[in-house]
């Protein structure tokens, strides 16, 4: 396993966001998090980044335990790409200067050589003639390809994906549900926390369904959307097929 | 293919006919009340009893003649000044800002330096922190004690340096936490983050609030006159004494005003352009 989460606990305050969740996740997987606001999937991705400590359990990666204080966050995080439902690109850098960012100054990388392969990859997606463009002058689907890319320079072993569709416009949700699709067939391990129950289906090779901080049923795709075990999966699904949404 | 010429319909046209006569009125109304501000300041002022005395007094064309010389000299005094304390108390303000947003135990003893010295700077009165220095510190007679100038500049520069702390530290508390996170996620360190992410952006925010402080520290450098060098102020100070009339002060603050005017310009078009930026922001 890759990645392998046991027991693990977090709260803010009085409130209990993760109660003993287990997950575990194999190279070149793609398991998609469902479930209702609050039940746990940005937190967990969050815990997994090391962005927010855990409170108990512990999550390995690489057979390694990252929740253990003595490791380097930094070091950590080089292997696990983030990206963010607001994308969060740096809006004072250009496209390009915002991917290439990290490779040069984290990894030391030569600026030339880390710019064709940023540009390698901006081909790839159609976003080449945007490279000297800031962020504000993209549209949001754009950003987010943007995004992901900054993400991916790095040579990641996990790609965690945050509801990166949550925040743009129907119509262009289309053009980066495709590149997380083309990513998947490059074989890229990933875990995204997702609404889209209809690319859920599609991408996933396994579906986990958060709820109360705890994975109440996973399985594949078709099982747990098609057939769920669960009376409060079923609600949900429910819930989501009354808003039109799957 | 050659795009269709819109021809504006009736109803366009007639609103811009009234906006137009609209901002001809506008214009006509502003001239006329300049006018009849200006005319009654000049009656006011020009027919007061006392004038004859005050236009002998402050504003002699002979005695600024005379004493031009001396004080452009001194002002030259000022202008080095400004631009030494200027780039120091930036330096210094940013070192404090950062200071103060570190976290973890390790760092109290700099959060804490940070904090008291922003608070107390701030606090005391310029005019006093340059006496304890320009004249406190000699008395300790220490070797190599630098001269009053120097010990005065240092006294605006720390004083300035706490108020820019302030404001940088502002810009770096308005950059959204959601940026360090994907900063941190990349895995730039956080002195990385601060350096390459942060900083920039919160240096562009603070930039007018900035400005308006290095413009306010123009004028103050004129304060150093306190601890005994001859500046512009000082100079005034000698000439007026020996010419019996106060126009040498009148021509001090006509010099320290024209100094002043490209910051202030630069500062004017600085917030229009971070107004006009947020306005356009998505």
């Amino acid at each position: 396993m890759l990645l392998t989460c046991t027991d693990v606990r977090k709260t803010f305050d009085s409130a209990v966001v993760l109660d003993g969740l287990d997950l575990s996740v194999g190279e070149h997987e793609v398991v998609a998090l469902i479930g209702a606001s609050g039940s746990g999937k940005s937190t967990l991705l969050r815990c997994v980044n090391l962005l927010a400590e855990v409170d108990d359990g512990t999550i390995e990666l690489d057979g390694e335990d990252i929740t253990n204080p003595k490791i380097n966050p930094d070091v950590v995080r080089r292997k696990i790409g983030l990206v963010f439902q607001s994308y969060n690109l740096f809006p004072h850098m250009t496209v390009l200067d915002n991917i290439t960012l990290s490779p040069v100054k984290v990894y030391g990388r030569p600026a030339a050589e880390a710019k064709a392969q940023a540009m390698e990859w901006l081909e790839r997606i159609g976003l080449a003639d945007k490279a000297g463009s800031y962020p504000d002058g993209l549209s949001g689907g754009q950003q987010q390809r943007a995004a992901i890319i900054r993400a991916l320079v790095n040579s990641p072993r996990l790609l965690l994906l945050d509801e990166v569709t949550s925040a743009l416009d129907p119509e262009l949700v289309g053009e980066v549900l495709t590149m997380i699709r083309d990513l998947k067939g490059d074989g890229m391990t990933m875990i995204l926390a997702t609404h889209e129950m209809g690319f859920a289906r599609q991408v996933a090779d396994r579906v986990a369904f958060l709820d109360r901080g705890k994975v109440l049923e996973q399985g594949p795709p078709a099982q747990v959307l098609g057939d769920p075990a669960e009376a409060r999966t079923r609600q949900f699904l429910a819930r989501i097929i009354e808003a039109g949404r799957l | 293919m050659t795009p269709e010429v819109h021809h504006p319909s009736d109803i366009q046209l007639g609103r811009i006919a009234y906006r137009r006569g609209k901002a001809i009125r506008s214009v006509l109304a502003a001239a006329l009340s300049t006018a009849v501000v200006g005319t009654l300041l000049v009656v006011l002022i020009t027919g007061a009893p006392g004038w004859e005395r005050v236009k002998q007094s402050f504003f002699n064309a002979a005695t600024a003649r005379e004493y031009l010389p001396s004080i452009l000299e001194g002002l030259w005094l000022n202008i080095r000044l400004f631009v030494a304390c200027a780039a120091g108390a930036l330096l210094l303000g940013l070192i404090a800002s950062v200071l103060r947003t570190l976290r973890g135990p390790v760092f109290f003893p700099v959060r804490a330096l940070a904090t008291i010295y922003t608070y107390s700077f701030r606090g005391l009165p310029l005019i006093i922190t340059i006496y304890l220095f320009a004249f406190g510190i000699p008395g300790l007679r220490l070797q190599g004690t630098p001269n009053v100038t120097v010990l005065g500049g240092a006294a605006i520069t720390i004083t300035y340096g706490s108020y820019i702390a302030e404001v940088l530290r502002a810009g770096i508390e308005s950059v959204h936490p959601s940026q360090m996170a994907a900063a941190r996620s990349l895995g730039l360190s956080y002195r990385q983050s601060m350096r390459f992410v942060v900083l920039p952006q919160a240096v562009r925010r603070a930039a007018p609030a900035l400005l308006n402080d290095v413009v306010s520290m123009q004028k103050d450098v004129g304060l150093i006159s306190l601890a005994g060098p001859i500046d512009a102020i000082r100079a005034a100070q000698i000439a007026t004494a020996e010419a019996l009339n106060y126009t040498p002060y009148v021509v001090a603050g006509v010099l320290f005003v024209l100094f002043a005017l490209p910051l202030i310009g630069i500062t004017d078009f600085v917030t229009l352009r971070a107004a006009r930026r947020q306005n356009a922001g998505t």
